[in-house]
């Protein structure tokens, strides 16, 4: 594997893990959209940070970013405090604001100013080979720096992510402490912006998250499984994105991610859909089994073994987590039982020891 | 008498609508007082104001003889079942080791001592079996019982809960009370935000009438009147508007 290459895996395995295990964060708090807000309105702070330094340098570029996306989210928070317009209203014009002012900056600065030499357009659907051996070291610390926050405040974090307000009454600091989930984010999207681009940026904060949700119900799994996610599938869609010139890398981590969220919804144990659908199957064939049970029961009891039995007799035998009626005719259906108008049950067959 | 809580004077306004109207009243130490009304009386808010997580538009509410702040750790909050996200990642037992947080103290992770006290916590709300479950598959009321536990492991001496009896099971309402009247026993001193009228009397030593203004505070022998029902339950209470001065 020559150099370039391992540099730009590297990179694309890196950015995958801190923004697959911050995203989480922003996931379980529910605002995973906000991450896709801080994404598409970092475009304007990198064309005016290149424009106003000249400089093409990724840690430059990244504080524009990282400025204009903290920017569109205090403006939405002035939005709720003073309107009555909704938080999904309020971030979609900032979105949309923010990212309208980033394409008009970007297609007037390709023909002013030599931004199409300083490769800027590449921000918008990221370009890994691009990356340099300077720019890991800025994620890898950036990344370093954020892991070390969320483990020193490790409880604290797990706290005010699931109950807020019990967390203030224990006195925790709640509202520095969403400033400090807040810094995460856009530390996980900015890292990210010249590989993946803007604009999928946001599929890299949720999908690893929506992943590995479903293969754990553990805090502290669920974070590294996302970082894991993260990882492979970021060096992953780098490499293939090698093999072909002009392939751009971040749809490709995207569409990797996609895959493995979609694959986990359907395959994972206990959540999976696959599971659930055979463990649905499983728990309608014990439920007939019972239904069976207690009328071959009754049968026995009865005097007259074909004596037809009212469905609330059945379900007081059940108790209530079987719904008697739905699998009595689920077993007409398949012709074990029939259905005596005005009377109720009764056996197909004679069941074996009845008088 | 000694008080748990003192209310003077408490308003409390959502979008410039009164949610609480000067309200006045007082919890004694080491009984159960019940908070009724009907909804959107401001009995949640009453908790929560008392918890300093709603801000007052005015008014004082002392804690234990001090404001809230002074006494947080003493004081542990149940909230409402609804208001959390059971999706999050979590087993039982992660939920009931929550209660120590308060006391680890920042940079450190709870030790032996603390998850002792989360494991007591659950064996005394009946969840020590399902301590290791995702709190995902858990039924109603073993959502109530694992947030009393988190609440026991705070070991508070006072004790907020908002409508822990809501849409339970019966043998979940029975440990429940169970727990609330051992805590009573310990001296301690349990509020709880209540809708069900009917077990009122046979529940709660103290109550609170409360619809947007306190309608009656007192011990439920002189306070539960059908007079003070009417009054609280008899057509929604609306607060006067301001007349505007036409000068």
């Amino acid at each position: 594997m020559d150099f370039t290459l391992r540099i730009v895996m590297t990179g694309a395995a890196l950015l995958g893990l801190i923004s697959g295990a911050l995203g989480t964060l922003a996931v379980l708090r529910r605002q995973g959209l906000i991450g896709d807000a801080v994404a598409h309105a970092a475009l304007p702070g990198i064309v005016l940070a290149f424009l106003l330094s000249g400089s093409k340098a990724p840690v430059v570029l990244q504080l524009g970013a990282a400025v204009s996306g903290t920017l569109a989210l205090l403006w939405v928070q002035a939005i709720l405090r003073t309107t009555r317009i909704r938080f999904d209203a309020a971030l979609g014009m900032a979105l949309a604001v923010f990212f309208g002012l980033g394409v008009v900056l970007l297609s007037a600065a390709q023909h002013t100013a030599g931004a199409a030499q300083a490769g800027l357009d590449r921000f918008l659907f990221g370009q890994a080979a691009t990356l340099l051996r300077e720019d890991l070291l800025v994620m890898a610390g950036a990344g370093l720096l954020a892991f070390a926050l969320v483990l020193a405040f490790w409880k604290e974090i797990q706290l005010v992510l699931f109950d807020e307000a019990y967390a203030a009454t224990l006195g925790l600091p709640v509202r520095r402490l969403q400033t400090l989930l807040i810094v995460l984010l856009v530390v996980a999207i900015v890292i990210g912006l010249q590989t993946v681009g803007v604009v999928l940026m946001s599929a890299v904060i949720v999908a690893p998250a929506a992943a590995a949700r479903q293969w754990s119900s553990r805090y502290g799994r669920v974070l590294l499984l996302a970082g894991l996610f993260g990882l492979l599938s970021g060096a992953l869609g780098a490499w293939i994105s090698s093999l072909a010139p002009r392939l751009p890398t971040g749809p490709l981590i995207v569409l990797l991610l996609t895959a493995l969220a979609l694959l986990s919804v359907l395959v994972a144990p206990a959540r999976g859909l696959l599971w659930q659908h055979i463990r649905r199957r499983q728990a309608r064939e014990t439920a007939r089994q019972a239904v069976m049970a207690v009328l071959q029961e009754l049968a026995r009891h009865h005097p007259d073994a074909e004596h037809p039995h009212p469905t609330a007799t059945i379900q007081a035998a059940l108790g209530t987590d079987v719904p008697a009626e739905a699998i009595l005719r689920d077993l007409e259906r398949r012709g074990k039982v029939r259905h005596m108008p005005d009377q109720g049950w009764q056996l197909t067959e004679r069941p074996p020891h009845t008088p | 008498m000694k008080w748990a809580i003192e209310i003077e004077d408490l308003t409390v306004a959502y979008q410039q609508q009164p949610v609480l109207w000067d309200v006045d009243a007082a919890i004694p130490t080491g009984q159960m007082t019940a908070i009724v009304g009907p909804n959107g009386a401001g009995k949640s808010t009453l908790l929560k104001a008392v918890l300093g997580i709603v801000r007052p538009a005015a008014g004082r509410i002392r804690v234990l003889g001090r404001p809230f702040r002074a006494r947080e750790r003493r004081v542990a909050y149940v909230p409402q079942r609804a208001e959390l996200d059971w999706d999050f990642p979590a087993t039982v037992f992660d939920v009931a080791l929550m209660g120590t947080y308060g006391r680890v103290g920042w940079l450190r992770r709870p030790g032996a001592a603390e998850r002792t006290r989360a494991r007591a916590a659950l064996e005394r709300v009946g969840m020590a079996e399902l301590a290791d479950r995702p709190i995902g598959q858990l039924s109603g009321g073993q959502q109530q019982r694992v947030l009393l536990a988190r609440a026991l492991a705070q070991e508070a001496e006072l004790y907020l809960l908002d409508e822990p009896f809501q849409g339970v099971d019966a043998p979940t309402e029975a440990t429940l009370l169970e727990v609330l009247r051992w805590l009573k026993q310990q001296g301690k001193t349990i509020v709880v935000v209540h809708h069900d009228l009917s077990t009122v009397a046979e529940y709660f030593d103290w109550v609170i009438l409360l619809n947007v203004q306190c309608i009656a505070c007192g011990p439920v022998a002189e306070a539960f009147t059908p007079e003070n029902l009417r009054r609280t339950y008899g057509g929604r209470m609306v607060v006067p508007a301001p007349t505007v001065n036409p000068a």
